[in-house]
């Protein structure tokens, strides 16, 4: 195991919630105090190192430039820092495991500049980081992650779970976290994470992490496992008790379903990069609200393990290895995320929110995904129901804390 | 009258949920709609405009680098003769920490006809094309 799959699995059997931020910015001094303060916070945290966007698209050049002016960044460009910079910003963190984040469809210079620095956890994934970050054909994802994933031996987390953020129902983002991770597995690495980004119901999303759990268990069973639970990654409450609330109902949903990580978003994510400030109070919110949670055995059976089962052995069945049959998947619209513009992915899906708050397919497209769950009901695609849909989360916790 | 848009991300952003909802709403108003997608780099941009003769052109980027990426995008547009003319627009969320009137500015006198960074963005944006169309349609007819 490596040192931060170990701290998650030693919280996990103490009962605890490891929680962790998102975080990045551009200066070493102010990513060291980051660090330091998620370290020292009341919770039980591992540290992020997140990689800003012009690295993430390989634009070197324009991270330098950026540094040079002093340019604000979305995050830490870790390929331009020196090794020497990045190591002076782990300094005496020694124990404290962190992760980079980044969002690149050829992670290989980050891959690289991690281990430089001394790091061995990172996360993403040839399809997550590729359809919705990047407009690099899916094949060279593929490519790109299998040499990335050969000469790595660190801790790997798929971003499957999350794809475009929202409206994508719990099934297909079940059933990519899993494939990723066959993905990573066939590519010699030992360590690996899945995740489920919370979505627009507590109980479906529980249903998700448990099908999650019985699906990693099967296909993963010689590889070391757990599952991370992202709060949710679409359209944030815009005031700062909605944003708490929906942060702290993704900690209780966490642990109800028996995950062994969280990754948190804070009150500033509807407006702009927090501050580590904003970061730590989640972090802590967030603990609290888990300490106060506890496990459930069973959920109700709506049909996302079956879902989820069927689009993965359909995977699995095409010729070839994993980054193979994902290709071909992609290219038959097997798998197909909704709303999204990548060039490879088929765009015949569609997804809508039910009554009862519930994702589901408005249009499945060639997916195998049986007519009974395919609800044609939705609400006509205009830019002003999009526009409802995306905010409902956000209205919704806006909404009871007034 | 043409009355295409051509609807763009910036070269290091790749949010395209704003795009799907611009998309949208310009085809509501009855616009024909390019939509290039995320992460377009300015060489890109520009080849496709000198392809396609937009009547407008409309960045959108939500990552936080929009006042870097903006003006390198708009030099490369500016830097083809045929495309000294074609008005281009930005909005989203620009900066890291919410709208900087200054760096607004500095992108409007960049060459950009309009920037919509804030809370009004929307409703601006439905009145300058509302308007941009009048204009043009005036002058097609004189
Ligand atoms: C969904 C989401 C994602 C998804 C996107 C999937 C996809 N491919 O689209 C994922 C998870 C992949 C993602 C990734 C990242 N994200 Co993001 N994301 C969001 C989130 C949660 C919602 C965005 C959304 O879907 N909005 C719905 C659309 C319809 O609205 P919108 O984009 O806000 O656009 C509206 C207005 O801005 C305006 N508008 C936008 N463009 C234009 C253009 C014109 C002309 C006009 C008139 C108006 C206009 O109109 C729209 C409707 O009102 C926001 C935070 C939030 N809002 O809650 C963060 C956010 C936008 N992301 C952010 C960042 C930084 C990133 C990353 C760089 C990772 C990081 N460092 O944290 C990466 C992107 C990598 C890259 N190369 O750029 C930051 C940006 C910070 C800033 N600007 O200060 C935000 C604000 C989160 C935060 N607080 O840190 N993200």
């Amino acid at each position: 195991m490596t040192g931060f799959a170990d701290a998650v699995a030693r919280a996990a059997a103490a009962g605890r919630l490891v929680v962790q931020p998102r975080m990045g910015m551009a200066s070493p001094l102010e990513m060291r105090a980051g660090l330091l303060a998620v370290r020292g916070a009341g919770a039980t945290t591992v540290g992020t190192l997140t990689v800003d966007s012009y690295t993430r698209v390989g634009d070197h050049r324009a991270a330098l430039t950026a540094l040079h002016d002093g340019a604000r960044l979305n995050g830490y460009p870790i390929v331009s820092h020196h090794p020497d910079t990045t190591r002076a910003v782990l300094d005496g963190l020694t124990g404290f495991p962190v992760q980079v984040r980044h969002g690149s469809a050829d992670p290989r210079a980050i891959f690289g500049a991690l281990a430089a620095a001394g790091l061995d956890a990172t996360e993403g994934g040839p399809v997550s980081y590729c359809l919705p970050y990047s407009r690099k054909p899916l094949r060279d994802s593929v490519e790109h992650w299998t040499e990335a994933c050969e000469n790595f031996s660190g801790h790997l987390e798929t971003f499957g779970g999350c794809m475009m953020g929202q409206l994508c129902p719990p099934g297909l983002l079940v059933a990519l976290s899993v494939l990723e991770a066959v993905f990573f597995r066939f590519h010699g690495v030992r360590s690996v994470s899945l995740s489920y980004a919370q979505q627009t119901n507590a109980d479906q999303d529980a249903e998700a992490i448990r099908a999650l759990r019985v699906l990693a268990a099967r296909f993963l069973s010689d590889v070391d496992w757990h599952v991370v639970v992202y709060a949710y990654m679409g359209v944030f409450p815009r005031t700062r008790a909605g944003a708490r609330l929906l942060n702290d109902n993704a900690a209780r949903l966490a642990v109800r379903a028996g995950a062994e990580r969280l990754i948190v978003k804070t009150v500033a994510e509807a407006h702009r990069i927090p501050t580590v400030a904003e970061n730590v109070d989640a972090l802590e919110s967030a603990a609290e609200a888990a300490a106060q949670a506890e496990p459930e055995q069973s959920f109700a059976d709506t049909g996302v393990l079956a879902e989820a089962t069927a689009l993965v052995e359909a995977v699995l069945e095409l010729p070839g290895d994993p980054g193979e049959a994902l290709l071909a998947a992609f290219r038959r619209g097997l798998l197909d995320v909704p709303y999204c513009l990548h060039p490879d992915n088929a765009g015949h899906t569609r997804s809508h929110i039910d009554d009862t708050g519930r994702l589901r397919w408005s249009s499945a497209g060639a997916m195998p995904i049986p007519r009974s769950s395919v609800d044609r009901s939705g609400p006509a695609p205009d830019s002003a129901s999009l526009l409802t849909a995306l905010h409902r989360v956000a209205h919704l916790h806006d909404a009871r804390t007034h | 009258m043409n009355n295409l848009v051509l609807l763009s991300g910036t070269a290091s952003d790749s949010h395209t949920w704003n795009l799907v909802y611009l998309q949208l709403l310009l085809e509501e108003a009855g616009h024909r709609v390019i939509n290039l997608g995320a992460c377009v780099p300015p060489v890109l941009l520009a080849d496709e405009c000198e392809a396609e003769q937009p009547d407008l052109v409309v960045l959108s980027t939500v990552n936080g680098h929009g006042y870097q990426d903006g003006p390198r995008a708009i030099a490369e547009l500016r830097s083809r003769p045929g495309l000294a003319a074609v008005p281009v627009v930005i909005g989203g969320k620009l900066g890291t920490g919410g709208p900087e009137p200054v760096q607004a500015d500095a992108l409007r006198a960049a060459g950009f006809a309009e920037v919509f960074d804030d809370e009004t963005a929307i409703t601006r944006f439905r009145e300058f094309i509302t308007t941009n169309a009048l204009c043009r349609t005036a002058g097609t007819a004189s």
